[in-house]
């Protein structure tokens, strides 16, 4: 057992290792930030993110200084490991917060329900008043049009590649449906413009459209792939056990049971194309006054009209504010879709398969 | 049912079958309506195919005729003049650009999404970790625009004085000298990226290592193992290709980010040593700063950069496949 | 080096639910003492007490004394990781590391503590491996994936790693129930030659295991579901399988109930 004595001399003869008190790790996290404030003070810092990161960093420092000494390498390891991910976790959460805080902050101020139902037909970029009407009705035609033709062939296709799907072809689909999940946006707005060059035609709603439904068939497949997936077998043999042919099992079990999923997913689909902007500055282009047919004509939508006010207006006050607003109502929308979805999902979860 | 036979010398598939089709069709769906049912969403499939042909097709052509007429090299020119007589642009600075913003965003993002995935898997009280996650999930659909909104006007404020700082203390080195400009450069979108593929990168990796298997923290606690040593010795190596999956969806966003980059960026035909001075733009962005004033002739040259931009972004796919099929022997799956 | 260990007023809770309560037991040292009642009984989660494992479930509680030789495992200041060093554990299903290879799986333990030269931890896992009569089926392929050993195998690996820190006791749950009959063997062989160096405190379902590889048996039940699991009682195994004092233990074993 010569060994055995080898390991003996590396390793901690007690049960009791000398440890921090629980309240330690809060006492390090005040200590740095004062510390850190007063730093910050006497160098004459102004930009609270230089605070912020010298507290930080004095409080893993410090953390690994003090355990190092009294709890020894290992432990102190795992406490910097801990402050690591607390520190982390908050640095991340700063510009997080600040961003939800500053479109509701500012959003707040011209959003009213003239702001909702007028356009920007008759006002400057950089004067005060106008409103999202025209934009939100843009958006609501070119998200509209994309989900009808984006969600029903992305449903179609994860149905093929789930309940039909062996072979080549349904290798070929799903590795193409991964790669086509990673194509920036912009890249299916040039796409279609290629075919607007090749015809000549002048920028309007639906090609947007075509460009939203391209860049959400992948997200719709995959998640209805993982919904169907779900289904238990056991069902679909039953039914088809009954000679109900495969199709019309399909249709009246496998989908029902996976219905809430699959609407969940095409709604958060939804929400990701609904801020796109790239594809509609391409394809869209934007337009001030109300234009209410998809198929002909620059439209307006909701990020593009954030992004106009922003770019065109030469910094103006009114034309941020009204950004910042439509910013909000973007968000709104997007998190109304988002909460909606995952009540779906939540209330209509498969009680079976798991 | 063995489709794949069928599927070879199969037409595309009409949504009406005749007659003669009752014999071919014998060996799979005999029922009309399943003929129907598997023609429409098999149809889909191969729509999808063609849609993606259809993308590096069309892109080609357009890009071949603007760079059949581009009198600079279009890998290697640092200029982007469309409108010349001769014109003459390259990708060079855009190339630059895009990877030097996307490193410094993943060199941000991954630890720091990594840690958060942690705190909320291993370290967040449980009372905590829920709305954590919650809040993080609805993050990542919060529109690029937004972000983009707010780097300009409430981020991009803030980064003087890190700049400054960065200048004081690490401007010896060259790539962090400022010349007080605005902070409107390389580092800042790069800031901006990494938050907007903080959430998305978050949410995948928490996904992973909630499924590390129970036994296997076990296995190491009872050696004793400290928490972090537990997470580097079960967590971390089950879940390291789930993490490179994420990382790189993360990269696609900020590879591909077109709005949030043009809102930041002070877009310069030059490379600058320095991350802090304005310098290089991004594919993406160029494309849409430049769009509105482009000639025809100008945007063929942009969708020849939008090509590059597309080749780019499926080799970096294409790359995350292969390391996750590497992986994929020690995944969970077989232990 | 194996120590005894005393258990006195152990009471151990899942959040508000009381699985086990007021258990008192002494196990001797180098020998084997089986854990063994119906389902539900609480005699997993008393194993897990012993090296506080219990706690790192969500809601784990413990109250009451384990003493390792004289010191509380449950006192201040005790660091439960050091704990775990003392007390190595075995678990139901066999968890060799799926990242690490065979001999990475065994040292494991080791390179938390201290570095070790490449040498000394290859004789540290070379004995491990043969404590645990693996070596001569793996030398060959140390640097294989543990994953890819069959059930058996990888059990008297999870053994190895576990005494290659030289544990004082060693905890096993139920580490027979996920293997076929062979393998089954080769761990209660394996039980029979590591009770020379270690204290072995083993989670049975299976009777006939308990009879054969313990010195010592403790038969633990529940007055009904939802209630407590208790400890009926403890003896020498001869006497429990053949003239147990309390009549349920009688009904147990000879499989009127449970």
């Amino acid at each position: 057992m010569s060994h055995a004595a080898t390991i003996h001399d590396k390793r901690p003869s007690t049960l009791r290792g000398a440890s921090l008190p629980k309240w330690s790790p809060w006492a390090i996290a005040v200590g740095s930030i004062v510390v850190g404030i007063g730093i910050s003070l006497a160098a004459g810092l102004d930009s609270k993110i230089q605070w912020g990161l010298i507290a930080a960093i004095l409080f893993v420092l410090g953390t690994y200084g003090i355990a190092a000494r009294v709890e020894g390498r290992r432990q102190a390891k795992d406490r910097v490991a801990t402050s690591f991910v607390w520190v982390a976790f908050v640095i991340a959460v700063v510009p997080l917060v600040s961003l939800i805080w500053t479109t509701i902050a500012r959003g707040v101020k011209v959003l009213d329900v003239y702001f909702l139902t007028h356009s920007m037909g008759v006002v400057a970029d950089t004067e005060p008043g106008g409103g999202i009407y025209h934009a939100i009705i843009g958006s609501l035609e070119q998200v509209g049009l994309a989900t009808l033709i984006g969600a029903p062939i992305g449903v179609m296709t994860a149905i093929y590649l789930v309940e039909y799907g062996r072979g080549r072809l349904a290798k070929a689909v799903t590795f193409f449906v991964d790669v086509m999940t990673g194509i920036p946006s912009i890249v299916a707005g040039l796409f279609i413009l290629s075919l607007m060059l090749m015809f000549e035609m002048q920028p309007f709603g639906f090609a947007g459209s075509l460009a939203l439904a391209i860049l959400m068939m992948p997200v719709v497949v995959r998640s209805t792939e993982e919904m169907l997936k779900l289904v238990p077998n056991e069902l679909r043999e039953a039914s088809l056990a009954l000679g109900v042919p495969k199709w019309r099992t399909i249709l009246k079990v496998v989908l029902p049971t996976s219905i809430g999923g699959i609407t969940t997913g095409i709604m958060l689909s939804v929400a990701r194309i609904a801020g796109e902007t790239a594809p509609v500055l391409l394809l869209v282009f934007g337009n001030p006054f109300i234009n209410s047919n998809p198929f002909e004509g620059a439209q307006a939508s909701l990020p593009l009209y954030i992004y106009q006010q922003f770019s065109n207006s030469a910094g103006s006050g009114a034309a941020y504010d009204r950004a910042w607003a439509a910013s909000l109502t973007l968000i709104a929308f997007v998190m109304i879709l988002n909460l909606v979805a995952r009540g779906i999902a939540r209330w209509k979860a498969p009680k079976t398969g798991r | 049912m063995d489709i794949s036979t069928y599927t070879t010398d199969a037409p595309p598939p009409t949504p009406r079958p005749t007659e003669t089709e009752r014999k071919r069709a014998a060996r799979g769906a005999t029922r009309p309506g399943d003929r129907i049912f598997l023609g429409l969403s098999r149809g889909s499939g191969i729509l999808l195919l063609v849609i993606m042909a259809a993308i590096a097709v069309f892109l080609s052509y357009r890009a071949s005729l603007a760079i059949g007429k581009d009198h600079g090299n279009f890998l290697t020119t640092f200029e982007w003049n469309t409108g010349l007589q001769p014109p003459v642009f390259g990708i060079a600075i855009l190339a630059f650009g895009t990877i030097v913003s996307s490193i410094i965003a993943m060199a941000l993002a991954v630890p720091v999404a990594v840690a958060i995935a942690l705190f909320i898997t291993h370290y967040a009280p449980r009372r905590m970790a829920g709305p954590v996650a919650y809040v993080i999930d609805l993050l990542a659909a919060v529109p690029s625009i937004v972000y983009g909104l707010w780097g300009a006007l409430v981020l991009v404020p803030h980064m003087n004085g890190l700049f400054g700082w960065l200048n004081d203390y690490l401007g010896w080195t060259g790539i962090f000298s400022w010349d007080e400009g605005a902070p409107r450069s390389m580092l800042t979108v790069g800031i901006l990226l990494a938050i907007m593929i903080l959430p998305i990168i978050t949410n995948v990796s928490r996904e992973v290592f909630r499924q590390v298997p129970q036994m296997h923290e076990e296995a190491a606690l009872a050696l004793g193992a400290t928490r972090w040593e537990v997470i580097r010795m079960a967590v971390i190596p089950f879940g390291r290709s789930g993490v490179i999956s994420a990382s790189m969806l993360g990269l696609g966003r900020a590879l591909g980010e077109t709005i949030a980059v043009a809102t930041v960026l002070s877009p310069a035909f030059d490379i600058q040593a320095s991350l802090l001075n304005p310098g290089g733009g991004t594919f993406a962005q160029n494309i849409a700063s430049k769009f509105s004033e482009a000639t025809p002739f100008g945007r063929d040259a942009l969708i020849a950069s939008g090509l590059v931009l597309f080749v780019i972004t499926l080799l970096v796919n294409g790359a995350a496949r292969v390391i996750i099929a590497r992986r994929a022997e020690y995944s969970g799956a077989n232990a | 080096m194996a120590k005894r260990i005393d258990v006195s007023g152990l009471t151990a809770y899942y959040g508000s639910h009381k699985a086990i309560e007021d258990i008192s037991m002494t196990v001797e040292p180098r020998s084997v003492t089986a854990f063994i009642g119906p389902s539900g009984c609480g005699k997993s989660t008393f194993l897990r007490t012993l090296n506080r494992m219990h706690e790192v479930t969500p809601g784990g509680r413990v109250e009451g004394k384990v003493l390792l030789d004289d010191e509380d495992l449950y006192g201040a200041g005790i660091d439960p990781v050091s704990v775990r060093r003392e007390v190595g554990m075995v678990f139901q299903r066999p968890n060799p590391f799926p990242t690490m290879s065979i001999f990475d799986n065994v040292a494991a333990g080791l390179r938390l503590n201290g570095n070790y030269k490449k040498s000394e931890l290859s004789d540290v896992v070379e004995k491990s491996l043969k404590g645990a009569n693996l070596w001569n089926e793996v030398k060959d392929r140390l640097n294989k994936p543990g994953s890819g050993l069959s059930g058996g195998q990888q059990q008297r690996l999870c053994i190895a790693r576990a005494i290659a820190v030289e544990p004082k006791v060693l905890l096993m749950d139920e580490p027979c129930s996920a293997l076929d009959p062979i393998s089954t063997l080769a761990i209660e062989d394996l039980i029979g030659e590591l009770k020379e160096r270690f204290t072995i405190v083993i989670v049975t379902h299976n009777m006939q295991q308990a009879a054969r590889v313990s010195d010592r048996t403790a038969f633990f039940n529940l007055a009904a579901v939802g209630q407590p699991g208790r400890l009926i009682e403890i003896d020498d195994t001869e006497r429990i399988f053949s003239n147990p004092s309390v009549q349920a233990t009688e009904d147990y074993i000879s499989g009127r109930f449970g």
